[in-house]
């Protein structure tokens, strides 16, 4: 028999560059409402058909329906109102250190434009002691969770209000008492580390609950998978997220391995997984409720894709035009988080025109000023470092200084 | 000869030996469509295909698996880690794997693979950018380790590392990729078409692996140094009036002994000079070297220059980084001493 077929290296590519037509139809939609929302006690058996759908609860009047909407019960307008405030706060923050940069005040920022919902929906449903182990486009955490503005953004100038002293690259926070863990440059060790945290909060006899969180393109690394093979044999109570916007860089999801959804990475492992919608508030909303609820209660871990698109630049380093079109995030299928959670409010008469116009500069005064006095401690301009104190670098490597360590800083004169 | 920054001497090592060898490959996280983040790769999927240019999933244990898996096929991959800081997931496959498959085989496998990734520091990238991890590399038998300091030998070690039948690590001072880095970032940055090692040839050219360069030859003392700190070792001894003899390293594993006992031998001071962290950092190495080829030649104790033992910081760039000032100092003291 003559061979006539041959193996071929099989290199994905994204639907479009540059030029091209943005397409999203390689990801799988459902409308509002069609996925029903299971009991919390769920088998991961029973939760397979959810990893290729997508939980919504806003239709595109913003309305809230389906199953997901009673489970989160008639949410207080509070609630989301909170939410929206938090979310443009996120966003506007996240222009103002984009500014800073370009004023050469920081050096380095990554920005989460239409990925907060994920982060300011989540945290909402956290109860103190509870913890996330977040990436570095998560500002939202912070925001929702009461971090003082002055203290990001004297990470960012690199001056004394910044409580790691220097130690850090912004955006690279810590912050125990708001539930943050510190933030690692090396992509997804801490995914796998909370699953050993809320193994600790097990064997503790505790309800803690931790929030993993990793990115599509992070996905990819070793850490996520033992991750999921920890949590699947000793079923620690943690909720182990992927924000999937789309991109890890230039290398859209094909390149991770996502021309499967991500949420199927879980059935591999017996565990639970859900796939949903990011840009919607509430949908964000509802799953985190259901799945912390099921962590805490000992029902076990729950994988969850966040479905979203990463409106930004990677970070201050990078320029998308050069390997996606520009057209590609008006081309996204499930809109802007802001947007969709005003519109519901409205329709919902719990909000208007006028007192979001109202909310929108109360934020960016409140912002304004939070910069001011940060800017005013120093920033990181002129290249010449930041003013958080030198001596700081010395510090903290160890619980008491080594003698080696004591001399060095001795000799620097510092 | 052409004028080129550091980034494109790489980059055109890397497409001379495409053009000229159907077995190199090249690939890593954004290097195919994108060219890198540095850029270093940029335009070579577009000229030499899809399949011999591509991306890689962000996993550096796969990154440097499937290249060792390539290698021992008999391709020549040549891989990127985006950071120096990011090849520890890869270490297992580098140090337990790539470097052992010659010699666990007895030689019926072998592993001829090229490992690049920034090094180093002075561009504000924080504990998770900066780092210099020489010494975990030069610690394992079976690995070569190149560190270029300039245009010139960056493209003529990268072809001599990718023609190499053993792994090297390639690691690429990242403050150099645009241009010489003295230390003094008050300074306007120098770009490498000003500077006469900023010129490279076209085509084909080698650089040995293995051999050092006396840089700036003096009487006085011997500097050891290899990368950014070539250029801040120079500037140093250029502004306080010291006859240094600078000695480029190069290449730290193997090691080019008679370059080294010649030059302190023959000035009997040394001073070395590197960014990475002092303690068990590749100085050590180099001062029992010294020590135990020139000891009775020695005029004064030699002195390390190195990173303080903490994490890279942020804010704190420039006093962490060991610039002219610290260099300076250090040779002031050899003097004396
Ligand atoms: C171990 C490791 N490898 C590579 C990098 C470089 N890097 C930083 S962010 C990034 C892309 C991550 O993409 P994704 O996980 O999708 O998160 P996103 O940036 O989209 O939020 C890469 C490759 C790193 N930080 N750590
Ligand atoms: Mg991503």
């Amino acid at each position: 028999m003559t061979q006539t077929r041959r193996p071929r290296l099989h290199v994905p590519e994204p639907p479009a560059r540059p030029g091209q037509t943005p397409s999203f139809a390689h990801v799988p939609l459902s409308p509002a409402g069609a996925v029903a929302c299971p009991p919390v006690d769920v088998s991961p058996e029973d939760t397979k058909d959810f990893a290729s759908r997508l939980i919504r609860v806003l239709d595109d009047e913003g309305r809230a329906v389906g199953s997901w909407a009673d489970f989160l019960g008639a949410s207080e307008g509070d609630v989301l109102r909170r939410g929206l405030r938090d979310m443009m706060t996120t966003r506007f923050l996240d222009q103002r250190m984009l500014l800073a940069h370009r004023q050469g005040k920081t050096t380095n920022y990554a920005a989460s434009t239409g990925e907060e919902a994920i982060t300011c929906g989540f945290q909402r449903m956290l109860s103190p002691g509870d913890m996330n182990f977040p990436t570095y486009r998560q500002s939202g955490l912070l925001v929702s969770a009461g971090f003082p503005l002055t203290n990001f953004m004297g990470l960012q100038f690199g001056n004394d209000l910044d409580p790691l002293e220097g130690k850090n690259l912004p955006p690279m926070h810590s912050s125990k008492a708001h539930g943050f863990f510190t933030v690692s440059g090396n992509l997804a060790t801490q995914y796998v580390q909370a699953v050993g945290w809320a193994m600790a909060s097990a064997i503790d006899g505790n309800d803690r609950v931790a929030a993993a969180w990793i990115g599509d393109g992070a996905t990819a690394e070793g850490d996520f998978h033992s991750a999921l093979l920890y949590a699947s044999v000793y079923r620690p109570p943690v909720v182990l997220n992927i924000t999937n916007n789309q991109w890890a860089i230039s290398s859209f999801v094909g390149i991770a391995g996502g021309h499967v959804p991500f949420a199927t990475r879980a059935h591999g492992y017996g565990l639970a997984s859900l796939r949903v919608d990011g840009n919607d508030f509430l949908a964000v909303l509802a799953v985190s409720k259901w799945a912390i609820a099921r962590a805490r209660q000992g029902y076990g871990p729950v994988l969850i894709e966040w479905v979203t698109y990463r409106a930004a630049a990677h970070s201050t380093s990078d320029d998308p035009s050069v390997y996606r079109p520009k057209e590609e995030a008006a081309a996204w299928p499930l809109g802007d988080p802001i947007e969709r959670l005003k519109r519901h409010l409205i329709a919902a008469g719990e909000w208007s025109e006028e007192r979001h116009e109202q909310a929108r500069v109360e934020i960016e005064e409140e912002v304004l000023s939070a910069q001011k006095e940060a800017e005013s401690r120093g920033t990181m301009i002129g290249g010449g470092g930041g003013t958080a104190p030198l001596s700081a670098m010395f510090e903290g490597v160890y619980k008491e200084m080594p003698e080696h360590l004591r001399r060095q800083r001795q000799k620097a004169g510092i | 000869m052409a004028r080129m920054t550091m980034i494109e001497a790489i980059r055109d090592a890397m497409d001379v030996k495409m053009t000229q060898d159907r077995r190199v490959v090249v690939f890593g996280e954004d290097v195919g469509y994108f060219g890198g983040v540095f850029r270093c790769t940029q335009g070579l999927q577009a000229k030499h295909g899809k399949e011999r240019c591509f991306d890689a999933p962000i996993n550096e244990g796969g990154i440097v698996g499937a290249a060792v898996g390539m290698a021992t096929y008999g391709l020549r991959p040549c891989v990127e880690i985006q950071f120096a800081d990011y090849v520890f997931p890869a270490y297992d496959q580098i140090t337990q794997e790539a470097a052992r498959i010659r010699f666990r085989s007895n030689q019926d496998f072998t592993c001829p693979l090229v490992i690049r990734m920034p090094t180093g520091g002075g561009i504000f990238g924080g504990q998770c950018h900066s780092q210099s991890p020489e010494a975990c590399f030069t610690h394992v038998a079976g690995l070569k380790v190149v560190i270029p300091s300039n245009p010139y030998d960056a493209k003529g070690l990268l072809i001599a590392a990718i023609e190499d039948d053993d792994p090297v690590i390639f690691l690429e001072p990242k403050r150099l990729y645009n241009g010489p880095f003295d230390g003094h970032h008050e300074r306007k940055i120098v770009p490498w078409a000003q500077h006469e090692l900023g010129e490279v040839p076209e085509g084909h050219y080698t650089v040995p692996l293995g051999k050092a360069i006396v840089r700036r030859p003096g009487a006085d003392v011997t500097v050891l140094v290899y990368g950014t700190m070539v250029h801040v070792a120079q500037a140093a001894a250029e502004e306080i009036g010291i006859d240094a003899e600078i000695i480029d390293i190069r290449t730290l594993l193997p090691l080019d002994l008679d370059t080294i006992e010649r030059s302190v031998a023959k000035t009997g001071r040394c001073v070395i000079v590197h960014e990475a962290t002092q303690t068990s950092g590749f100085g050590a190495e180099l001062l029992s070297v010294v020590q135990e080829a020139c000891f009775y030649h020695l005029e004064a104790p030699i002195i390390r220059v190195a990173g303080y033992d903490a994490p890279y910081p942020y804010a704190q760039e420039w006093a962490y980084f060991p610039g002219p000032d610290r260099v300076g100092r250090a040779l002031r003291d050899v003097m004396e001493g």
